[in-house]
């Protein structure tokens, strides 16, 4: 199984959803002030685009050419619907924090260009490893933004409810620039720099 | 024809390089022009030392050395040449002039880190930055401690005892407004305020040493001045008080005419100062935020790109289109 490993090491660095490709910023930048809101974000985000890959790879034959993109949505916002219920009625607090940032998945454009540019065109198994890469490193990603955002923006890190540790200084005074839009473009862009310094990403 | 050091042999090397003509030299330098600029700012560093005692002096200190600090380090990270060219330094003053004296010392290090490593060097540098650093410092720092970015203690020295107070922009201007005893105070600089924006006289003084100097122009801090009063006037506001209070003196002096991140022509200049007059007005009546002079240059900054691109001067000989 080489094409399997293959499909799936990619996304997590050689092209890491975030970090590489820079696609789906929007929920990424909207969702990673805490921790919590992430981890709920790259869930969601796993379980849409595992079975939507894989119910597009299996229908790739029968899908028309000129009517795709309709039709990727469709099945990509049925899947968004099923996690919204799913969310709603099992972890309420996460669903109502993501707010409008999960009904969203429906047209993100990672979600549909993996569609478009993966799953439509291969076989089955490897679509699945496709989407099982991307899943683990867009969680990997959000993880670590939201992270760094957490703990400087709010001086300690609380993961689900249990307090993990706090900073002795920042606690009172947290820099509340990073729990802002501007933190999040501001630590993405210092991660990507970093990973380009030690040489994880390489130019291209 | 210019002098290179060699780098590679231990000796150092003078090697000739052969150009095109005009071959002009001249006294100035960057250096020169940076250590003219922090001359003429140790007057209003003085008056507030003077006025704030200790705390001023730990505030500029910190934020200069920290300024320095990461100049350094940011450079050893970049692996380029680190010049001790005084910029960091004039960021560092900068920045600690427009903070409030009562400010924890971590907060104006962190100020000077956010100003040097992302503001600047991020973008490449001396030369090629977008912001104003120092702004940009400021406006991290205003955005993340709202609340410790807006105590203002009354002058008191060295005396050990301070009396925190609202800043004179945010307090009602019905009740302090078009007093002759309240413009003496502003023009002295003896009122709560920002470390070094206070003396309105002394900011003066070095801004027009430097006009003399022919180290900054006169266009943008008359433009962005006289906009400011133009418009607090129509606006029906006390415009003396307007123009003396807050940080107006110390950004249309000392940065709104900043080479890097300001038009290079001189329409330019005069249109970025009155936009800049027009906004700070704007943000202090209208805004959420009692002092609008930081902003109004940074968003000018933004648009400075496209003044310089409408106001390039026609080259003589080359007709209209």
């Amino acid at each position: 199984m080489s094409g399997f490993s293959k499909e799936f090491k990619k996304g997590i660095v050689i092209s890491n959803p975030v970090f590489v490709l820079a696609l789906s910023l929007c929920p990424v930048l909207a969702v990673t002030d805490t921790l919590d809101k992430a981890l709920g974000m790259s869930g969601a985000f796993a379980l849409v685009i595992i079975a939507s890959n894989l119910i597009i790879s299996l229908m790739r034959k029968m899908i028309p050419d000129v009517v795709r993109i309709p039709v990727f949505v469709i099945i990509i916002a049925t899947f968004v619907s099923i996690v919204e219920m799913l969310f709603q009625a099992y972890i309420p607090a996460i669903y109502s924090a993501l707010g409008i940032y999960l009904s969203l998945l429906a047209v993100n454009c990672l979600i549909l260009g993996r569609a478009e540019a993966f799953a439509s065109r291969n076989k089955v198994s490897d679509s699945l490893a496709d989407a099982l890469g991307m899943s683990v490193g867009f969680c990997l990603a959000l993880i670590l933004i939201s992270f760094f955002r957490e703990l400087l923006g709010k001086g300690g890190i609380t993961v689900f409810g249990n307090e993990l540790f706090t900073l002795p200084v920042l606690a009172e005074n947290p820099i509340s620039v990073f729990g802002m839009s501007m933190g999040a473009f501001l630590v993405m862009g210092l991660l990507i720099a970093f990973f380009k310094q030690i040489g994880v990403i390489k130019d291209v | 024809m210019a002098k290179i050091k060699n780098d590679n042999s231990n000796k150092t090397e003078e090697k000739l390089i052969i150009s095109s003509a005009p071959h002009l030299r001249s006294k100035w330098s960057v250096k020169r022009t940076m250590y003219l600029v922090i001359l003429a700012l140790m007057l209003p560093t003085a008056a507030g030392i003077y006025f704030f005692g200790f705390n001023a002096i730990f505030v500029i200190l910190t934020s200069v050395i920290a300024a320095v600090a990461t100049e350094y380090l940011v450079k050893l990270l970049r692996k380029k040449p680190f010049v001790m060219d005084g910029s960091a330094v004039i960021t560092g003053l900068l920045l600690a002039l427009t903070l409030p004296p009562t400010i924890p010392l971590w907060m104006a290090a962190i100020g000077s880190v956010f100003a040097i490593a992302i503001a600047k060097e991020a973008f490449g540098g001396l030369g090629h930055n977008i912001f104003n650093p120092a702004l940009a410092g400021r406006a991290f720092l205003q955005l993340s401690f709202p609340a410790q970015m807006s105590v203002w203690i009354a002058p008191s020295g060295f005396a050990p005892d301070a009396v925190t107070s609202a800043s004179p922009l945010s307090d009602a201007f019905e009740k302090i407004g078009s007093n002759p005893e309240i413009y003496r105070e502003l023009l002295i600089g003896n009122i709560n305020g920002s470390l070094g924006e206070t003396s309105a006289l002394l900011l003066l003084a070095g801004g027009i040493l430097l006009i003399i100097l022919r180290v900054i122009d006169w266009r943008t801090p008359v433009a962005f001045i006289g906009a400011t009063a133009l418009l607090s006037l129509v606006l029906g506001q006390d415009a003396v008080y307007q123009v003396l209070s807050g940080g107006l003196m110390i950004g249309a002096f000392f940065m709104a005419t900043d080479y890097v991140t300001t038009p290079m022509t001189r329409t330019g200049k005069i249109v970025f100062g009155i936009g800049a007059g027009i906004l700070t007005v704007t943000i202090r009546l209208y805004g959420g935020y009692p002092e609008g002079v930081c902003f109004a240059i940074l968003l000018m900054n933004a648009a400075t790109p496209l003044i310089e691109r409408y106001t390039q001067p026609r080259p003589y000989g080359l007709g209209k289109k």
